[in-house]
């Protein structure tokens, strides 16, 4: 790869391409933006930067037209615009990539592309479009590949290409990098460098602060719906910049040292093999690992490379084809349902909130059922339930875990994403199980609520518990896990101990290099690290 | 301008009684104009078909009597919607209920007492739930969508009802009318009030009881619902999704059954070509309609019923067809439908234009 | 015209309103919506069809009020299943029985009226081929339209742009939302046009199949025609082999029924039935082959935050 990433970048010094004057959008009485200013210019990278519910999205959204702002006024190249409606934007020379892709799964790449441009409507000659853009921006793309087919990072070319294709003046593109390897992510920024090249501003948004320093010229960063700073992100250190994005209050998590690693193994999974249960998922192949008492083990990963199945193969939700697969506390657990598994003292908390953790239209109390109906809360008697022990049941771990809601006892899905994950992680702490096995524990979620479900997992592992995090963020990964694996198309590196690996190693690893342990430990070119945690 | 539907913050817990009530309303008024539309007196209309039924203690008696099994159905019913599992072929269990009750009366016709109804009754629950196992089996082991097969099945059974009562079942001495032999009083339910009131009503008041306690209080209830609304998190409850499609099934078509079986040991009081004007799809009126609870379900049920008394009276006395009884039906479940949106959403004026591709494009 | 081409003659006419029920079905379908209410449709369009015609005397304007006779019943589940987000399953049980109930009550003073034929259309020297002849150049009018509608819904769905956006709302629902498409709008053209077909299928049994009006005349074909849906895998073309599949067991049963076998009518009666049942359960076990095509939002409401 040549060097395209300058090492010293400047602000380009030309006339406005947009500028938000005063944004302020309200949400009934919350000011979601409050009188934001924002001025992007042609060339240049500007990384929009702030917490989670700081109103980047708000403001992005109504850049792109998916949302009105309440009161100021969008100037394009100096001229004032409404921008009613997401094609409007488009039509104007704004594109934009979302972090959740928009795309159609069982439609190919050709036809993806052909929906966001109204004027395609010869799908060959679109195909050789595509080919030729994908080539000029080292994109590399196969049109007439189905969605479901393709990798994340390849998606996120999909999603690149079709906002390429509009020659766009303005590309927004919303936390870019969270889906991809550190490798790939590298890729994007050469990508980036060629269409800034070309005169083409691009807005990005990201809360990592190390590569907004590496490749943006210029940040704006918000907090609670204002504007606290603009700056030059490569003046200031990562630390002046988080604390301009957090304010005063940065939690710091309290973890001592890791425990000796003679304690016993509470969960061990041995030569875990699984064929995928549909078209669209991931087989899982020889999976081994064990988690002692004390330790947290961190599984990282890019998005659907077995995550998700192998949450299933732990809870009991799929069933292994051997008793011995899957062992808690020394007991085999792999022919046995997820009641049992927690009949045994082990504890799940999968990815998603809404309709897998929890029942959206079902009360809290109801929910504290769902998970603990056998666990020896007394709950049930000869059938029959104890709705008065449900909740205040319910309302312990509400208490506990700081669970604000708007009724005593309300219904999940009128909850908050933050506030319904620590409901959910407390629900399953509350009970102190041996083993617990988390799936993302804090994707979505603020940053007060994960340094809560976070400090509360390294409590819990530390009063003697195993726990198994899978987590896509790398930070919370490096934070909060003694050991760390990583799982890349159903295949699950040896766990060795987090501070033995950098970054780069984790992204080689995710990248697919760890498969196979020899060709693993070679592609990370340190053998000790793959054997310091071998007794 | 243009006005959007809206999600509720929070579930509106007026509506959920509101829309059954709003739904009545607006079927009566949608009746209202189409009498007028027809130069029917509305007023008149209305009056014979809801009203007069009730003006009279013998129909009073008979609204009952068809109220019976409707509301058992619809009972099953609510079981299997509040697990998503959409069976709607209890008109089919219904006939098989019937079919495998009246084998014993027919089969052995000497037999009589207590002893005789009681397995009569069993006979009919067994035969709709071993009806209603069908498509169950077909949906676990085969993902057959159940709405297909069970309303095919439904098909079969009526055919298989017509070829026994024409057929292997007919009565040698009943001048080849397709029915069977009539059952004697000993092969009959007792009647317990007036003069038509059977034991079923009995039966029906025991399910509605039964069905509350179990959706409410119970472990099964609770697992029937988490399934319903969310499959992952039932399976992630430790809940079998199989199981609960089966048993709901079972007991609905054991309900369907035990309806089929009563009809014919009591108002009926013999198998014929047919044994139902469509009590088991009026059930799942009657099912939407009372909220799948089972006291709504025993409040619709009587509605129903007497939508049913309305409709034969008007016949007679304004010359009404009797289709007219089932487009008011369809159209209540419409309306129910459409009201029951109303507890999770609101409407909302929006004052921006349409935000649409069609009109930038 | 021998006894064998007499037989494959009528199979097509049997085959020709599944085919016209299910191809619409199939459209709203591919834009995520399922309508159970295909029956009811059927039924109204049957009966308007049939109505229309002894009024006015003229089999055209039949069609054309069946056609928009069902397109009318459709709107209304469009209404509750799309604009109020009722439960589809429900919406869709709710026409079927409206609809079998308003077209008795339209229908009662045409009952016992004799039809008016509609002229079949014989094409000079093709029609006189040895078997083919007959069987593919022989018959009425709305086999043609029937085979016509079908290849364009292919070409629609497949080619046009049109076609992409209604797939794409049927894969997609938050994605072609996030584009600027019309979520509501496009399943509401594409529930309608099932209506239309479904109308269209009913006038073929009222004007040409049977021809007469009799209450419950439809007897199941819309339900057979959803389950040909899933039977064809959401693909067009396999719709024909599927429509003269059923077409080919009912007719044959009544050809059974006619010759006397020995097996009781009613049991030949339940064969169309069963062999539904039975061709469900073959294509729905094989749960990877059907969840290539099947639409991922089928049967999920939609309701766009703003």
């Amino acid at each position: 790869m040549e060097p395209a990433i300058a090492a010293r970048r400047t602000r380009p010094q030309s006339g406005a391409l947009v500028e938000a004057i005063a944004i302020t959008k309200l949400f009934g009485s919350f000011k979601a933006n409050d009188a934001i200013d924002l001025t992007i210019r042609p060339g240049e990278i500007h990384a929009l930067l702030g917490e989670n519910g700081a109103g980047k999205s708000t403001l992005v959204k109504i850049l792109y037209g998916s949302l009105q702002p309440s009161a100021g006024e969008i100037r394009w190249k100096g001229q004032p615009v409404r921008i009613p409606s997401p094609s409007a934007a488009r039509k104007l020379g704004i594109g934009m990539v979302f972090q959740h892709f928009s795309l159609f799964d069982a439609l190919t790449v050709t036809e993806n592309i052909a929906l966001a441009l109204a004027d395609r409507n010869n799908l060959a000659a679109l195909a050789r479009e595509i080919e030729e853009v994908s080539r000029e921006f080292g994109l590399p793309l196969n049109p007439a590949s189905r969605i479901v087919d393709l990798s994340v990072g390849e998606r996120q070319r999909v999603e690149i290409v079709r906002c390429l294709l509009q020659d766009p003046e303005l590309l927004i593109m919303d936390e870019p990098t969270s889906v991809l390897t550190p490798q790939e992510a590298d890729d994007l920024f050469v990508t980036l460098d060629r269409l800034t090249a070309r005169g083409c501003a691009v807005l990005y948004i990201s809360h990592r602060l190390e590569e907004v320093k590496q490749i943006c010229h210029h940040a704006t960063i918000l907090r609670l719906g204002k504007v606290v700073a603009e700056c030059d992100p490569q003046q200031e250190t990562a630390a002046q910049l988080a604390s301009l994005m957090v304010g005063a209050d940065v939690h710091v998590l309290s973890a001592d040292t890791p425990p000796p690693s003679t304690m016993r193994t509470r969960l061990k999974v041995q030569g875990l093999s699984m064929p995928e249960p549909h078209p669209f998922a991931v087989a899982l192949k020889d999976i081994s690992l064990d988690v002692r008492a004390g330790e947290i083990v961190g599984i990282a990963g890019i998005a659907g490379n077995g995550q998700g199945e192998l949450f299933d193969a732990l809870s009991g939700e799929r069933l292994a084809a051997r008793e011995d697969v899957v062992t808690i506390d020394g007991k085999p657990a792999g022919r046995l349902g997820v009641t049992r598994r927690r009949r045994m003292g082990a504890a799940f908390v999968p990815e998603e909130r809404n309709g897998h953790g929890a029942v959206p239209r079902l009360r809290l109390s109801d929910n504290v059922l769902l998970t603990r109906h056998a666990t020896g809360d007394q709950l049930i008697r000869i059938g029959v339930i104890d709705f008065s022990s449900m909740r205040t049941l319910a309302e312990r771990i509400g208490r506990s875990f700081d669970v604000r809601k708007s009724a005593v006892d309300p219904e999940a899905g009128s909850l908050s994403g933050g506030n319904l994950q620590k409901f959910i992680v407390g629900r399953e702490i509350d009970r102190q199980p041996s083993v617990l096995v988390v799936s993302q524990p804090t994707w979505g979620v603020d940053a007060g609520a994960a340094a809560v479900i976070r400090q509360s997992l390294i409590d819990l592992a530390r009063s003697g518990s195993a726990v198994l995090v899978i987590s896509q963020d790398l930070d919370e990964i490096f934070e909060i896990a003694d050991r760390v694996a990583v799982i890349s198309r159903g295949h699950l590196t040896e766990p060795v101990p987090t501070r033995s690996l950098t970054r780069e190693e984790i992204g080689l690893m995710m990248a697919g290099l760890g498969e196979g342990k020899k060709k693993g430990r070679a592609a990370m070119g340190q053998g000790e690290a793959a054997h310091a945690h071998r007794p | 301008m243009r006005i959007v539907l809206e999600k509720r913050p929070t579930p509106s817990r007026s509506m959920q009684y509101l829309s059954p009530v709003a739904a009545i309303l607006l079927s009566l008024l949608t009746f209202f104009v189409i009498f007028l539309l027809a130069g029917i007196d509305p007023v008149r209309a209305l009056y014979i078909y809801f009203v007069e039924p009730l003006t009279a203690l013998w129909s009073i008696e008979d609204l009952l009597v068809k109220a019976v099994p409707i509301i058992l159905i619809a009972i099953g019913l609510s079981f299997c919607y509040q697990s998503a599992v959409w069976n709607i072929g209890a008109e089919g269990q219904l006939a098989a209920g019937a079919l495998a009750g009246a084998a014993i009366p027919i089969l052995f016709p000497t037999l009589q007492g207590p002893a005789v109804i009681t397995a009569m009754i069993l006979m009919g629950i067994a035969g709709g739930m071993a009806y209603a196992a069908i498509p169950a089996i077909l949906k676990i082991r085969f993902n057959a969508n159940e709405t297909l097969t069970t309303l095919m099945l439904v098909y079969v059974a009526n055919l298989f009802l017509d070829y026994m009562a024409r057929g292997p079942w007919r009565d040698p001495a009943g001048f080849n009318f397709p029915n069977s032999r009539p059952f004697d009083e000993g092969q009959m339910l007792p009647v317990i009030a007036g003069e038509s009131i059977r034991l079923s009503i009995v039966f029906m008041l025991v399910a509605v009881v039964v069905a509350w306690f179990m959706t409410a209080k119970t472990m099964t209830g609770f697992k029937i619902r988490v399934l319903g609304q969310s499959p992952r998190a039932g399976s992630f409850g430790g809940f079998s999704r199989n199981r609960m499609v089966m048993l709901t099934f079972l007991i609905s078509g054991g309900l369907a059954g035990l309806a089929g079986i009563c009809e014919v040991m009591g108002p009926i009081g013999l198998l014929r070509t047919s044994v139902s004007p469509g009590y088991g799809f009026t059930a799942i009126i009657v099912a939407f309609l009372g909220r799948l609870h089972p006291f709504g379900i025993l409040v619709a049920g009587l509605l129903l019923a007497l939508s049913y008394m309305g409709g034969e009276g008007a016949q007679v006395a304004i010359g009404l067809s009797d289709q007219t009884t089932q487009v008011f039906q369809g159209m209540l479940l419409f309306y129910v439908l459409a009201c029951d949106s109303f507890i999770y959403y609101r409407l909302r004026i929006v004052r921006q234009p349409a935000l649409d591709a069609a009109t930038v494009r | 015209m021998t006894m064998m081409e007499g037989i494959l003659l009528t199979i097509v006419t049997a085959a020709t309103p599944l085919l016209f029920a299910a191809i619409g079905e199939l459209v709203a379908e591919r834009a995520g919506v399922l309508n159970l209410g295909v029956e009811g449709m059927m039924a109204i369009g049957a009966v308007c069809g049939f109505a229309a015609t002894a009024v006015t005397g003229m089999p055209l304007v039949g069609v054309l009020v069946a056609m928009i006779g069902g397109m009318l019943a459709a709107g209304l589940f469009g209404i509750v299943a799309l604009f109020f987000v009722a439960n589809q399953n429900a919406t869709g049980v709710a026409l079927t029985l409206f609809g079998l109930g308003l077209s008795g009550l339209i229908g009662d003073r045409f009952v016992g009226m004799p039809g008016i034929p509609v002229p079949r259309v014989d094409i000079p020297v093709l029609t006189d081929l040895p078997i083919v002849g007959r069987l593919v150049f022989g018959q009425d009018p709305f086999v043609y339209l029937a085979i016509a509608l079908t290849i364009g819904t292919w070409w629609f769905l497949f080619k046009t742009r049109g076609g992409l956006v209604l797939r794409a709302v049927g894969d997609n629902h938050g994605s072609a939302h996030a584009l600027g498409f019309s979520v509501i709008r496009t399943r509401f053209l594409a529930v309608l046009f099932g209506g239309l077909c479904a109308g269209l299928g009913g006038a073929y049994l009222s004007l040409v199949y049977t021809p007469q009006w009799t209450p419950m005349m439809t007897a199941g074909r819309g339900w057979i025609a959803l389950a040909l849906v899933v039977f064809a895998s959401w693909l067009p073309g396999r719709l024909v082999i599927g429509a003269l599949l059923f077409g080919g067991v009912s007719i044959l049963q009544l050809h059974a029924q006619a010759i006397g076998i020995g097996i009781p009518s009613q049991f030949l009666s339940m064969l169309p039935y069963i062999v539904t049942v039975i061709a469900l359960v073959i294509i729905s076990r094989n749960r990877t082959l059907l969840s290539v095509n099947t639409p991922a939002c089928l049967g999920r409401a939609f309701v766009p935050d703003s």
